[in-house]
């Protein structure tokens, strides 16, 4: 009976979706998790998609140049971190506006990437296969009946989510440092009048959340295609800010979050096979992060001193 | 009996561009000492304590605690020499707990995990041995202010401070908090801390102080201990000339009603206002910011409408009038923040001197800049504005000269009701005096005038009739000389209720 109703068609087809909404969810979560350090420490990260982009080239050169994929995975966040400086350094020390900076830097990550992919292949739209990263059968679990399916014959970049996911959060709760981070996000003045660097804090968290960033990029080329193609993020980085904010700032949330717009992004990716008309079907995980955005955003609260240049002449202090 | 020195700044100097801030002052704050350091706006007060804090840093002479010298450069170095600055905006973190706020910067930790337990006991040792009472799991956002200083306070403790500089603490207290304030600053000082109060206040100063230095343009005036001071010879020191801190309020014949409220309701922040204004009266309303005033002053100028009730002028109503509509008929309007609401910061003076008026300085559709000029150069000149000229940016202008334009713009334009809100924030005694002697004057003119102030003196010296808001409501309502200080104080903190006190009609 109980084996029957397991292999029926809708538990087959759902569990299929589900475990492909974990797969679509990954590099939106680790992003998301970026954007929570970066947005915690007052900095607004709209530079995601630029950093997803670096970190996906990236994590395929390494893997190209060593061969080994893992290498692959640690100069992404290598090459994440050091756009997170620059965009630190612009926003931070020059005091430029950060949706502006943001924006710039999605179209820097687009820009170097297609010239990289150019000088290093010789082609515009995408690099040869390299050495991917796979999924991993977790042994004995991955063969529970839907659970193993579903949770652990995932890649490992989704293994990797789910462990900063608890790491950052007991950051955030737990240590002194997420403790600062979190006041720094919501009046920095204070802070800093309590003897705390809060420009060292800031810089720390805008690059670690240019590393995550990089990570999830770097799962769309090395876990999911074994190679980078021009402009493959597509709007991921958006979509991870919006999980960001529905998340409301919380790296429980905004992986909870995430796993929402997974599924938006899975069942386009099935219409699609059903024969929906693609454009229609491709507006779906915009549509729903149109509405998320819409309906939920009251609920949540952003750090009080988002987006504002933290400087000591001006503070009331 | 020499008391141990714990503080002595030596001939400070600081200038920031063009502007010297501070003037070779000097300061020696005694061990265990209250010590007030009194001084209008921009006198230099909070630059020097800053400068103690390690916010700034002086261009020249030396620090000195317990007689040795020390260099501060910056607030983690004030904090480690045991020195801690309670800023009048406070410093807390809104959405944290009162405890995260405490410990911030200071955690006790467990292998890199806050220990909980361990800062919970230290803070509840301070606060019990202290009488600092305060809630260790409300947000911060949820507590009253009086509270809010507590945390900050106990914070400064948390630290280790020996020495505890206090910027402004009173501006937001109601006069029990501040009693209250005081009595833990004693407790304070009797435990052996040292505390510096930067404040204008001559009231204050003489209640709570052991000494006194005063500065005034970034010189030092000169320390006087309190036992020797009155309130006039400190307010001579601190201007530099003799000040009438008491107006003199002539007896001016009440006319009839000319403004009205009925009823009053805007959603739950106004409940049932029925205000009377007669012509060449003042009415006061008291109470503690946050409690309705700014929904009624905007209520009142038609910046939004009530929900019920009517607003009536001259027997006419204008509850449906728009802003301008009232204006025209001559509501006149001082608005609380008048870098908000009240100048527009980069328009040139005599922009800010005809705005809300535009309309009448206009020929054939384009502004009369004769009439402009002329209007603009009397308003400068009887309200004594400083300004090098009408040209000038209204950005250039002190708080009391940007005050003074705004008075002089509504003044001038010939009001017959005069809604005024905090007249005298932010200004120095100098002003305060002359901004209360132009209010009085329009009281004589026969001017119906409603005046909101968080300033309970202020209130009591210009009312003829006071009224006391709380959560929205007018509490109670009488005479001027109906209520004691201490009563208006219970009144505002929601403390009295109207059925306690026998109210003439």
């Amino acid at each position: 009976m109980l084996e029957q109703w397991l292999n029926s068609d809708a538990v087959f087809l759902t569990v299929a979706l589900l475990a492909s909404t974990l797969r679509m969810a990954t590099p939106l979560g680790l992003a998301a998790l970026g954007a929570v350090y970066s947005e915690r420490a007052g900095v607004i990260n709209l530079g995601l998609e630029g950093l997803m982009l670096g970190g996906a080239f990236f994590g395929i050169l390494g893997s190209y140049l060593t061969g080994n994929a893992w290498l692959g995975v640690l100069l992404a966040a290598l090459a994440g971190g050091i756009m997170a400086l620059l965009f630190a350094l612009v926003t931070l020390r020059y005091k430029a506006n950060h949706v502006v900076a943001g924006v710039a830097l999605n179209l820097l990550g687009l820009g170097f990437t297609t010239v990289l992919l150019v000088a290093v292949w010789g082609n515009r739209g995408k690099s040869p296969d390299v050495a991917g990263i796979y999924p991993i059968y977790i042994p004995y679990l991955s063969d529970l009946p839907i659970v193993g399916e579903l949770i652990f014959r995932q890649s490992p970049f989704f293994y990797l989510l789910i462990i900063l996911m608890i790491l950052s959060w007991l950051f955030f709760y737990r240590t002194k440092w997420g403790l600062r981070l979190r006041a720094i996000g919501e009046n920095p003045a204070a802070v800093d009048s309590l003897g705390i660097p809060v420009f060292t804090y800031k810089y720390l968290a805008v690059i670690a959340g240019g590393m995550l960033a990089a990570l999830g990029g770097a799962y769309l080329s090395l876990g999911e295609l074994s190679m980078f193609a021009r402009n493959m993020v597509s709007g991921r980085g958006y979509i991870a800010l919006a999980a960001n904010i529905l998340g409301n700032w919380n790296p429980i949330g905004v992986v909870l979050a995430s796993f929402l717009f997974g599924l938006a992004n899975a069942i386009e990716m099935n219409l699609q096979l059903y024969g929906w008309p693609t454009q229609f079907v491709q507006m779906i995980p915009y549509v729903v992060t149109m509405f998320v955005l819409g309906g939920f955003v009251r609920k949540v609260q952003a750090p009080k001193a988002l987006g504002q240049h933290f400087d000591r002449s001006n503070t009331n202090m | 009996m020499e008391a141990l020195e714990a503080l002595r700044m030596n001939k400070i100097v600081k200038s920031f561009g063009s502007l010297k801030a501070l003037d070779q002052v000097d300061l020696t704050v005694a061990k265990g000492e209250i010590h007030c350091l009194l001084g209008e706006n921009g006198a230099g007060k909070t630059t020097l304590m800053k400068i103690l804090y390690g916010i700034h840093q002086q261009d020249e002479g030396e620090i000195y605690l317990n007689a040795k010298k020390v260099k501060i450069s910056s607030p983690k170095e004030a904090i480690t020499q045991g020195i801690s600055m309670v800023f009048q905006h406070f410093m807390l973190i809104p959405n944290l707990s009162v405890m995260e706020n405490i410990i911030l910067g200071q955690e006790e930790t467990k292998m890199g995990i806050l220990a909980d337990k361990e800062s919970r006991n230290k803070v509840a040792n301070l606060s019990e041995k202290l009488g600092l009472k305060v809630r260790l799991d409300m947000l911060v956002e949820d507590i009253p202010v009086g509270e809010k200083q507590r945390v900050e306070i106990i914070k400064a403790l948390y630290r280790g401070a020996e020495i505890i500089i206090l910027d402004e603490p009173t501006a937001v207290l109601t006069p029990q908090e501040v009693s209250e304030l005081f009595k833990v600053l004693k407790t304070l000082k009797e435990d052996g801390k040292t505390i510096i109060i930067i404040t204008h206040k001559l009231k204050e100063t003489l209640a709570v102080a052991d000494k006194v230095t005063v500065l005034r343009n970034g010189k030092n005036q000169g320390s006087i201990t309190t036992d020797k001071a009155t309130p006039e010879i400190l307010a001579q020191m601190m201007v530099g000339r003799n000040v009438m801190l008491e107006v003199v309020k002539g007896k001016v014949e009440k006319g009839p009603v000319i403004f009205e409220t009925k009823g009053l309701n805007l959603k739950d922040k106004l409940k049932n206002i029925n205000l009377k204004i007669h012509a060449g009266e003042i009415v006061g309303i008291a109470g503690v910011e946050g409690n309705g005033q700014t929904e009624l002053l905007e209520t009142l100028i038609g910046l939004c409408s009530p929900t019920s009730g009517s607003i009536i002028f001259d027997q006419k109503d204008i509850t449906k009038d728009s802003v301008e509509e009232r204006l025209d008929q001559g509501l006149g309007f001082i608005p609380e923040d008048r870098n908000d609401r009240g100048l527009v910061n980069n328009f040139k003076l005599w922009q800010n001197a005809i705005l809300g008026y535009q309309k009448r300085y206009e020929k054939k559709g384009l502004l009369d800049f004769a009439a402009i000029t002329k209007a603009s150069e009397t308003i400068v000149k009887n309200y004594q504005v400083k300004v090098l000229g009408i040209d000038s940016k209204s950005s250039s202008l002190s708080g009391g000269n940007a005050q003074k334009l705004l008075v002089g713009r509504v003044f001038y334009h010939n009001p017959r009701v005069l809604i005024i809100a905090h007249p005298t924030r932010g200004v120095d005694v100098g002003a305060i005096e002359y901004l209360h002697k132009e209010i009085l004057s329009m009281r004589s003119q026969g001017k119906a005038i409603l005046l909101v102030s968080a300033d309970l003196d202020e209130i009591r010296q210009l009312s003829d009739r006071i009224a006391v808001i709380y959560e929205g409501a007018i509490t109670i309502e009488g005479d001027g000389g109906d209520f004691t200080e201490d009563e208006l104080g219970l009144y505002m903190a929601g403390g009295l209720r109207p059925e306690s006190k026998v109210v003439k009609a």
